[in-house]
């Protein structure tokens, strides 16, 4: 007898995720990381990578435990996807090792050549042949650096990342800034929806706090400056917020057509009910004021998984900690849940772990999972100071036992970028 | 053949060192077969570079504070956008700008090559060579010069520029974010996930930073530009790069026809794939596209533009491919269009579909630029095969044809 095939409102695939795995400056691992979390833990702290003199911001959420000196971005980035994407694939038990039966999405930093490289090629080079980058030219020739020369390719982490784990296909290396994380995982779930793809590899990576990227976000002064006290110096929704705090991090997940997923006895550990993106035409780094983006793309999240207000009962905020992000969801928030959205708990991840940048929406999407599975919410730490502008619950500073079925995750980016999930628990 | 969901071209903007708009891409490609204008061989050398003819920016983009605030790749790409929507009868269209969804290719991280250049000089004299370069990163670099090197902010700047509003995406990794950006919107236009798009890339060749990484992998061609093929038949060879902007308006058949726009052509299958490039590999997944594709090949055999590059391994793999094609009778004539715009990375695959689907509506083809034997004269093919083959990884072929 032939399976019934499950359909969502609209008739398209269900996509389940069936594994999951994270590493972020809390550790590496689900269980670390959820431990961690829940116990209200902060990540941040001092930045010792690379010396700091001179610099406004001195701290971050890097992970540290992985390589004990510093490393190229990119290696960093590569080796916190293959974990996280391990634990994933593990967890899900499709495919064998080294032979994953689907597509890869992947969320990777921008490279370049990074100033250690630039000191190395520049050192020792004849003044006569140019101006700097001639000189720098000249010795790369003659130096033959395979690995150097791959790494400073954008395609090159998840073209590595897919050898490792034998996906089908071109994998694609996405960037939409802090959204591409989230942006990964709407890929994905398009691509089983419109059945490319039984199976999809959904990661979000980023090992790139650099002495260049800090200066670059510290000169738009988005960071914050609480050096003092790293622990509390990421305050989502608090009056005195001051910026957000640079971090490290990798999330992945296994997205599957539900019934290929059901069909293999696979356990289910959610789905991806609803997906949404609007661009903003407003500004390179500011939001439109009457967040009408923002709006839209909470708005077709809910239509996209055709569901209400009504039904969601956790949103997993963006929550930066910027002065201008937390303010322009909450509006946004509740001018599409009114009301109602004081009674909806609101947290956010970045309050302990940093803002992870191009693997935020994943990351924060295997935490939506994990506060679906255990019924327990992760706290918004450092909220001592609420800003009365923002008069939401936003789980202060110790998490919370709920059951939580539906989650609405947010994620925002430079560009214009608005993407917003719905992740909900298995259909019954 | 034709159904509701099937992918059109409805606009093209196409800008390159062989000039601005389809008309000058055609008059040098298919009726001079020659470069307008010299190869730039003197600013970067050891290497050649095709570069952009001079644009007049404020014509797509009106805002001086919008072009002060953007690279060089940017502005292209922005510039080329705005030309692919005005060809496309959607500029000023706010409600379809709106709803359009949008796949952008891109790299990025374009720098200020004088600052680099003080700092890397101080460095070398400083007592605290880290707090030396700290504190002149933190002073020296300019404020907005991120948002100029962010990679998704070309995606950003075409939103603010010419209001296209429905989704963003932003892929890098050299040729096959094109084709990949390419292929994941005909693929949601097929399956009915969106119903116009816009597509494409830009590259500034004209970089020194960029030159620098490409000549790590020893990718680059010295000295007087020769063709593809014998650039390729060439010791190492290598790739001449090209600045470029490739924009594509794709739309749905049941989309351009509610608002009675015609186009240029049907896009009718997009493929990507990729191989770790050993010996053989390349030529083995592109053989595989050509035989999946060819289930839709009509009875003449189908054109070919090569996105060869003149890096000799790949390019004698590409070659032995289709000459034993040839043989077979299977393709007709090939024709490597990088001998004269170059490769424009990113933009390379869009150039490729812009050009195929410029053939298609012109009734024509190119003519040969290569005298080694693999460019033939040939009759106008009724299909085109477009193809890209990375310089790293990544290879794509699509298949253009006429729309109805």
């Amino acid at each position: 007898m032939a399976m019934a095939k499950t359909r969502d409102h609209l008739g398209r695939p269900v996509v389940a995720v069936t594994g999951m795995g994270v590493v972020s400056s809390l550790g590496q691992g689900i269980d670390d990381n959820w431990a961690a979390l829940t116990a209200g833990k902060s990540g941040i702290h001092r930045i010792t990578r690379f010396p700091t003199l001179h610099m406004r911001t001195t701290i971050a959420g890097t992970v540290d435990f992985l390589y004990p000196d510093e490393v190229r971005s990119p290696v960093l980035s590569e080796r916190l996807a293959h974990l996280a994407a391990a634990e994933a694939v593990e967890q899900s038990g499709i495919g064998a090792p080294g032979d994953f039966p689907g597509m890869l999405f992947m969320a990777v930093p921008p490279v370049e050549i990074e100033w250690p490289a630039r000191r190395d090629f520049f050192a020792g080079t004849d003044p006569e042949t140019g101006d700097a980058y001639d000189r720098m030219i000249q010795r790369v020739l003659s130096l033959n650096d395979p690995d150097t020369y791959e790494f400073a390719l954008y395609g090159c982490v998840a073209d590595r990342t897919a050898d490792h784990f034998g996906t089908r296909g071109a994998p694609i290396s996405l960037s939409t800034a802090c959204a591409s994380g989230a942006s990964a995982i709407q890929l994905g779930v398009e691509a089983i929806r419109r059945g490319d793809t039984d199976a999809a590899l959904v990661v979000g990576t980023d090992g790139s706090v650099r002495i260049e990227g800090l200066v670059r976000f510290s000169l738009l002064s988005a960071l914050s400056t609480s050096n003092d006290d790293p622990e509390k110096a990421s305050r989502p929704f608090s009056k005195d917020r001051d910026g957000f705090v640079m971090a490290e991090g990798a999330g992945a997940l296994v997205l599957e057509d539900y019934d290929a997923a059901r069909a293999r006895g696979a356990k289910i550990l959610g789905v991806i009910r609803g997906i949404a993106e609007k661009a903003d035409d407003f500004h390179r780094t500011r939001s439109k004021p009457d967040g009408s983006p923002v709006i839209a793309a909470i708005q077709q999240a809910l239509d996209d998984g055709g569901v209400s207000t009504a039904d969601v009962d956790y949103i997993n905020a963006h929550g930066t900690g910027t002065p201008e992000n937390d303010k322009m969801e909450a509006m946004s928030l509740e001018a599409v849940f009114g009301e109602a959205l004081k009674g909806i708990p609101i947290s956010s991840n970045k309050s302990m772990i940093g803002h992870t940048l191009t693997a935020a929406g994943a990351i924060e999407a295997v935490f939506s999972l994990k506060t679906i599975a255990e019924g327990l919410i992760p706290p918004t730490i450092n909220y001592h100071n609420p800003d009365p502008a923002i008069p939401l619950d936003v789980v202060p500073n110790v998490a919370r036992a709920q059951p939580v079925s539906m989650v609405l995750s947010n994620s925002f980016g430079f560009g214009g970028q608005n993407a917003c999930l719905l992740i909900a628990a298995e259909p019954a | 053949m034709s159904a509701p969901n099937d992918v059109l071209v409805t606009g093209i903007g196409l800008v390159s060192s062989l000039g601005e708009g389809l008309d000058a891409h055609w008059h040098a490609m298919a009726e001079t077969g020659a470069r307008p204008h010299p190869a730039e061989t003197g600013k970067f050398k050891p290497f050649p570079v095709f570069p952009m003819v001079p644009l007049e920016l404020d014509k797509q983009i009106p805002r001086r504070a919008d072009i002060r605030q953007m690279e060089t790749w940017q502005r292209l790409g922005t510039y080329t956008a705005g030309l692919a929507l005005d060809d496309a009868g959607l500029t000023g269209d706010a409600e379809r700008l709106a709803r359009m969804d949008m796949v952008v290719a891109a790299g990025g991280g374009e720098r200020d090559l004088d600052v680099d250049g003080q700092i890397l000089a101080g460095l070398e004299t400083a007592a605290e060579p880290a707090s030396y370069l700290n504190e002149h990163l933190s002073n020296d670099l300019r404020p907005t010069l991120f948002l100029a090197q962010l990679s998704n902010l070309l995606a950003g700047n075409i939103s603010i520029v010419h209001k296209v509003t429905g989704s963003s995406r932003t892929f890098m990794g050299e040729e096959i974010a094109g084709i990949s950006a390419v292929e994941v919107a005909a693929r949601r236009i097929s399956a009915g996930q969106g119903e116009l798009f816009l597509v494409g890339a830009a590259y500034n060749a004209e970089r020194k930073d960029m030159l620098l990484s490409l000549a790590m992998g020893r990718t680059l061609w010295q000295g007087e530009p020769a063709t593809v093929w014998e650039r390729g038949a060439a010791a190492e060879g290598g790739m001449i790069t090209g600045s470029a902007g490739a924009f594509l308006v794709l739309e749905s058949r049941a989309h351009a026809e509610a608002r009675g726009k015609s186009a240029y052509a049907k896009l009718s299958s997009v493929l990507s794939g990729r191989s770790r490039r050993g010996p053989g590999d390349a030529a083995k997944v592109a053989r595989k596209q050509f035989d999946e594709l060819s289930a839709l090949f009509g009875a003449t055999p189908p054109g070919v533009l090569s996105g060869a590059n003149g890096i000799a391994a790949a390019t004698a793999e590409e070659r032995a491919l289709w000459d034993a094609l040839v043989a077979e009778g299977k393709v007709g004539g090939i024709r490597a269009t990088q001998t004269l715009i170059g490769n424009a990375i990113e933009a390379a695959f869009p150039v490729q579909v812009a050009l195929a689907a410029l053939a298609i509506a012109r009734r024509g083809f190119y003519l040969p630029t290569d005298g080694s034997g693999i460019e033939q004269p040939a009759a106008t093919p009724a299909q085109i095969l477009a193809t890209s083959w990375g310089f790293w990884r990544g290879e794509g072929m699509a298949l253009v044809e006429a729309a109805d």
